[in-house]
């Protein structure tokens, strides 16, 4: 096969340049400012996030990827006010970031939704808390409930939905408080991968009809190029930025820019990145030994049948 | 695929029909010891029962003997060619037979007691009632906002959670005395016992049960905004409450283990006081029937709960199977 020549994932077309630069010209929403998170465990003080410094723009959608256990929920969990900064600030709208607020809207991973309420009622929450009477509540909840297409599902109860159904309720429920931006933990990440296709175009749709700014954590390098303005890459131990890559894809995306080749470049950069070529340092490798009898080699088994 | 019904499938449902035979089985089987022991005669039946003295006189008919004895006398009476005793073999008066029992379930209630002073049946069963009633109601009242408030926050789980801790340990029945001393002689003690014996364990239970609430679901609601009370009253309350409820349950059952205790405390009283008084005049079969009364009262009761319950949470109704 001939080896493709790939463009670097730094070289944007035209459009795509125009963009970012009108994008940037936009307010921050949020600014994240020399970060540090400590956790003190019982082994000891642990290092989650280090010097972690960014800002979004309105309307912006930024994806955070990094390897398992490299402080991604941390941040956004800080971000969320649901914990608190060891060191640096977190800016929304210039102001400092305390406690948790309805002007941040959050998704998590697991399913969060209120199991004593039906799909309406939990969309209504938000809206109860900040004393929307209850005829209001109810008519922004069912055009929210619209808006991710599940209409007739407005009576159920979680129970009585599936995942990526729920994740949407989710996503109604966080986006009916109207925040500045919407928090996502890994909410697909649990989903099957057709499923998980649909929830991302929907998504996109979403964000594109709406004045929303989109902070999207995942560990998916294809979801993250295919969602992301700009793809926020942490590396481990302890969390840091490693790179702000700008996704020199155009929008609107599609399913057929998976094999593009801005696509494929900007892919081929987060793989050196998150799994950076090691010379000596093989601690991943598992340090197995052959565990089948002797006489019992499956691929010559295989061999054989041929 | 099999259609042969798995037995011993760990953590498996059993298929409706068999669960219902084993249910009738459950109830079936300590039925069918007592039925044997008490028909079949050569089944234990220790003593015999005199139906003709003959000679012996000291025996009357109806008299219960031990076996060795009536045995003893009817040899002495053969050997000396007076007229034998005859007798079948009996169980003793203790353990009268299920018929005798299912008899007096109708009877019970319809005797009138002794005495007028004394109560009917129905009476004493609905005295226990009360006391039961108001033994839990009056726990709950206080254990279970308390028990909430410790699940939720801290300073109320550190504030008292060592102290109930210390005194679930203090069996409730050895505050008897000092609650007849403070209460006086009739239904106030009794409602202490049950209240002392529910409320300590009612705290801890319920605290664990709101300490069990998925925490993201509060950080869901702090995000949406919501804030101190609300978080309680809209997230922790509702979040917990079939939970609550499922533990009521076991808690009244609990509060129903310490009637009899509850009713021997100051001038005996309600269920107790019947049966004590039947046993004195050694009517074992009400003794029984009272016993078991007791039983399918409390049964009835959870069934009803639990059917109520599935009406309460429909929300719930996929954790069961
Ligand atoms: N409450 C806590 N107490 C102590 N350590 C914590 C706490 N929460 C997270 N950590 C540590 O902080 C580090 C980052 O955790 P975090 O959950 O943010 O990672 P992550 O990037 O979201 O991982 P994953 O991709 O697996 O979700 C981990 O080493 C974790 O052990
Ligand atoms: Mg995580």
């Amino acid at each position: 096969m001939a080896q493709i020549e790939l463009p670097s994932y730094l070289e944007q077309s035209e459009a795509v340049r125009a963009r970012f630069d009108r994008l940037k010209s936009r307010e921050v929403i949020l600014e994240v400012d020399q970060l540090g998170k400590v956790f003190d465990s019982p082994q000891g003080p642990v290092m989650a996030l280090r010097d972690i410094s960014f800002k979004t723009h309105r309307r912006e959608f930024v994806c955070v990827i990094g390897p398992s256990g490299c402080g991604k929920s941390t941040l956004i969990r800080t971000l969320a006010g649901l914990e608190s900064p060891s060191s640096g600030r977190v800016l929304l709208d210039g102001r400092e970031v305390t406690e948790p607020g309805p002007d941040r809207g959050m998704v998590f991973q697991g399913y969060t939704l209120f199991p004593w309420l039906t799909v309406k009622r939990n969309v209504m929450f938000g809206l109860q808390m900040s004393g929307h009477a209850q005829s209001v509540a109810e008519g922004e909840a069912m055009d929210w409930i619209e808006l991710v297409g599940l209409g007739r599902f407005a009576e159920s109860y979680p129970h009585q939905l599936s995942g990526g159904m729920k994740q949407r309720v989710a996503i109604a429920r966080a986006l009916a408080n109207q925040p500045r931006i919407l928090l996502m933990d890994e909410p697909f990440g649990a989903l099957d991968a057709q499923t998980r296709g649909k929830m991302q175009a929907n998504l996109l749709e979403i964000w594109r009809n709406i004045d929303i700014t989109i902070l999207f954590i995942t560990h998916d390098l294809d979801e993250a190029i295919y969602l992301a303005d700009r793809i926020l890459v942490l590396k481990a131990n302890p969390g840091e930025v490693n790179e702000l890559i700008e996704v020199p894809v155009p929008r609107p995306r599609s399913a057929e820019q998976f094999i593009g080749p801005e696509f494929l470049a900007t892919k081929k950069r987060l793989e050196e990145l998150i799994h950076p070529p090691s010379d000596d340092d093989d601690s991943d490798a598992l340090n197995m030994v052959r565990m089948t009898r002797v006489g019992d080699s499956v691929e010559n088994g295989l061999e054989e049948i041929e | 695929m099999s259609n042969t019904v798995q037995w011993f499938a760990v953590r498996r449902a059993l298929p409706q029909r068999q669960a219902t035979v084993l249910t009738v089985f459950s109830f079936l089987l300590p039925l069918l010891v007592w039925a044997l022991v008490s028909y079949v005669p050569f089944l234990w039946h220790p003593k015999v029962e005199v139906t003709q003295p003959g000679s012996v006189t000291w025996f009357k008919e109806g008299m219960l003997v031990e076996r060795p004895v009536f045995a003893e006398q009817r040899q002495l009476a053969l050997e000396s060619e007076a007229e034998p005793p005859e007798g079948k073999r009996a169980n003793p008066v203790y353990l009268p037979a299920p018929h005798e029992v299912a008899v007096a379930f109708y009877t019970a209630f319809t005797t009138e007691p002794k005495r007028k002073s004394e109560k009917w049946l129905h009476e004493s069963l609905w005295h226990s009632i009360t006391i039961i009633f108001w033994g839990f109601v009056l726990s709950s009242l206080v254990g279970v906002p308390l028990g909430i408030l410790c699940g939720t926050y801290a300073l109320f789980s550190r504030l008292n959670e060592p102290f109930i801790e210390f005194f679930r340990y203090l069996p409730a029945p050895a505050f008897g005395a000092l609650a007849v001393a403070v209460l006086g002689i009739h239904d106030g003690p009794k409602i202490a016992i049950i209240f002392i014996g529910t409320f300590f364990q009612q705290v801890l239970i319920v605290a664990n049960t709101t300490r069990k609430l998925d925490v993201s679901l509060v950080e869901a609601a702090l995000t949406l905004g919501a804030k101190r009370l609300q978080l309680l009253y809209r997230v922790v309350i509702p979040g917990i409450l079939p939970d609550l409820y499922r533990d009521q349950r076991i808690l009244l059952g609990w509060a129903w283990t310490y009637l009899i205790v509850a009713e021997l405390i100051g001038t005996s009283s309600g269920i107790t006081w019947f049966i004590t008084q039947q046993a004195r005049y050694k009517n074992f079969d009400n003794v029984f029937a009272a016993i078991i009364m007791i039983g399918i009262i409390g049964l009835v009761c959870d069934l009803l709960l639990a059917k109520l319950g599935k009406r309460l949470f429909p929300w719930e109704q996929h954790k069961e199977q």
